[in-house]
């Protein structure tokens, strides 16, 4: 069983061909574009999720930082809507993967430090050495911020692995646990099927959640930098 | 009226010509391109873009996704089926229930 068990986060390959890539093309499909002014209704439920969410989370910015809504609303809606694919019955999630979630992180964590250094040279180098330290803690607390600065995109992209990947492994645990015990004990079986029910709905949250806060995170460091 | 064999479609075509109708088609990358936006639309045009669209729409793609992943990870579920067996760990008439719905 315990190889069983990883063999769903190994990247899909058929006949040497990467089918990892139509797997994370797939998600486009399910979000098709119009240029109507009144559309079906799945692109009008889209486009109200699309237009709350927005409004929500780039009504902190100003100007500058608003030209980031697309990007940032790009991501949210690829990490949930993958997150969600993830939850149907065999189905490879790609953000189990931490070489995508870096590749997601790093770009948008480093893009926003680098107009913050570019634009606001002094303030970006003011956040290392937060206001009123006592003189002798100055050189430690630049090195605590500077370490504490370099782990936010390793942070944004490891929160976003393990989360996904702790909760399709519980399921896999959770479930084949409940297949082991349905010859043994039914009514045990029964406790870890409702068990393993919860547990889905958690997942469903979680897979929302951490789009969310995924997009949040770059958000604050763009406004911390903008 | 005598329409070229080319230019027929599928439903119009006579058994025996079926294999000199299938290498006829446009192959080339675009060929392929074109075909697979033609399907795009015609499924798109008739399930989703409609006024009064419905979940079913939206549930025959997820469906089909579903079973296209069962479909590769076949070989490695049989395999784990063949190991579960060999430590007996599940019964025979529990077969259908291991190819486990995760």
């Amino acid at each position: 069983m315990n190889e069983n068990l990883f063999a769903s986060f190994i990247t899909p390959m058929m006949f040497g061909l990467p089918l990892v890539t139509l797997i994370v093309l797939f998600p486009s499909l399910l979000f098709p574009t119009s240029n109507r002014l009144i559309n079906n209704r799945l692109i009008s439920l889209q486009q109200w999720m699309l237009q709350l969410v927005s409004k929500q989370m780039m009504s902190i910015h100003n100007t500058k930082g608003q030209t980031w809504a697309l990007m940032l609303m790009s991501l949210i809606l690829f990490i949930g809507s993958t997150n969600l694919l993830g939850l149907l019955p065999h189905s490879f999630t790609p953000t189990t993967q931490l070489s995508m979630n870096l590749g997601m992180a790093i770009p948008l964590w480093a893009g926003a430090v680098i107009t913050g250094f570019r634009n606001k040279t002094k303030a970006s180098l003011a956040h290392f050495l937060p206001q009123g330290t006592p003189t002798p803690l100055i050189p430690m607390l630049v090195i605590i911020e500077t370490i504490s600065l370099f782990i936010q995109p390793v942070a944004l992209a490891v929160r976003l692995t393990a989360n996904i990947t702790a909760g399709h492994l519980l399921i896999h645990l959770i479930g084949g646990a409940t297949l082991a015990l349905m010859s043994i004990n039914t009514t045990t079986a029964l406790i870890t099927f409702i068990i393993l029910i919860l547990l889905t709905v958690l997942e469903f949250a979680v897979a929302m959640i951490q789009a969310y806060v995924f997009t949040l995170l770059v958000s604050l460091y763009l406004h911390d930098n903008t | 009226m005598n329409v070229p064999l080319k230019e027929k479609k599928l439903l119009e075509v006579k058994l025996g010509e079926l294999p000199s109708w299938i290498l006829m088609r446009d192959f080339t990358p675009s060929g392929i391109a074109g075909a697979f936006q033609r399907g795009y639309y015609r499924y798109y045009n008739k399930y989703v873009n409609v006024k009064k669209g419905s979940i079913a729409g939206l549930s025959m793609v997820l469906a089909a996704y579903v079973f296209l992943n069962y479909c590769r990870s076949y070989k490695e579920l049989s395999e784990s089926l063949l190991d579960c067996f060999a430590s007996g760990g599940v019964s025979p008439d529990r077969v259908g229930l291991v190819h486990r719905l995760i």
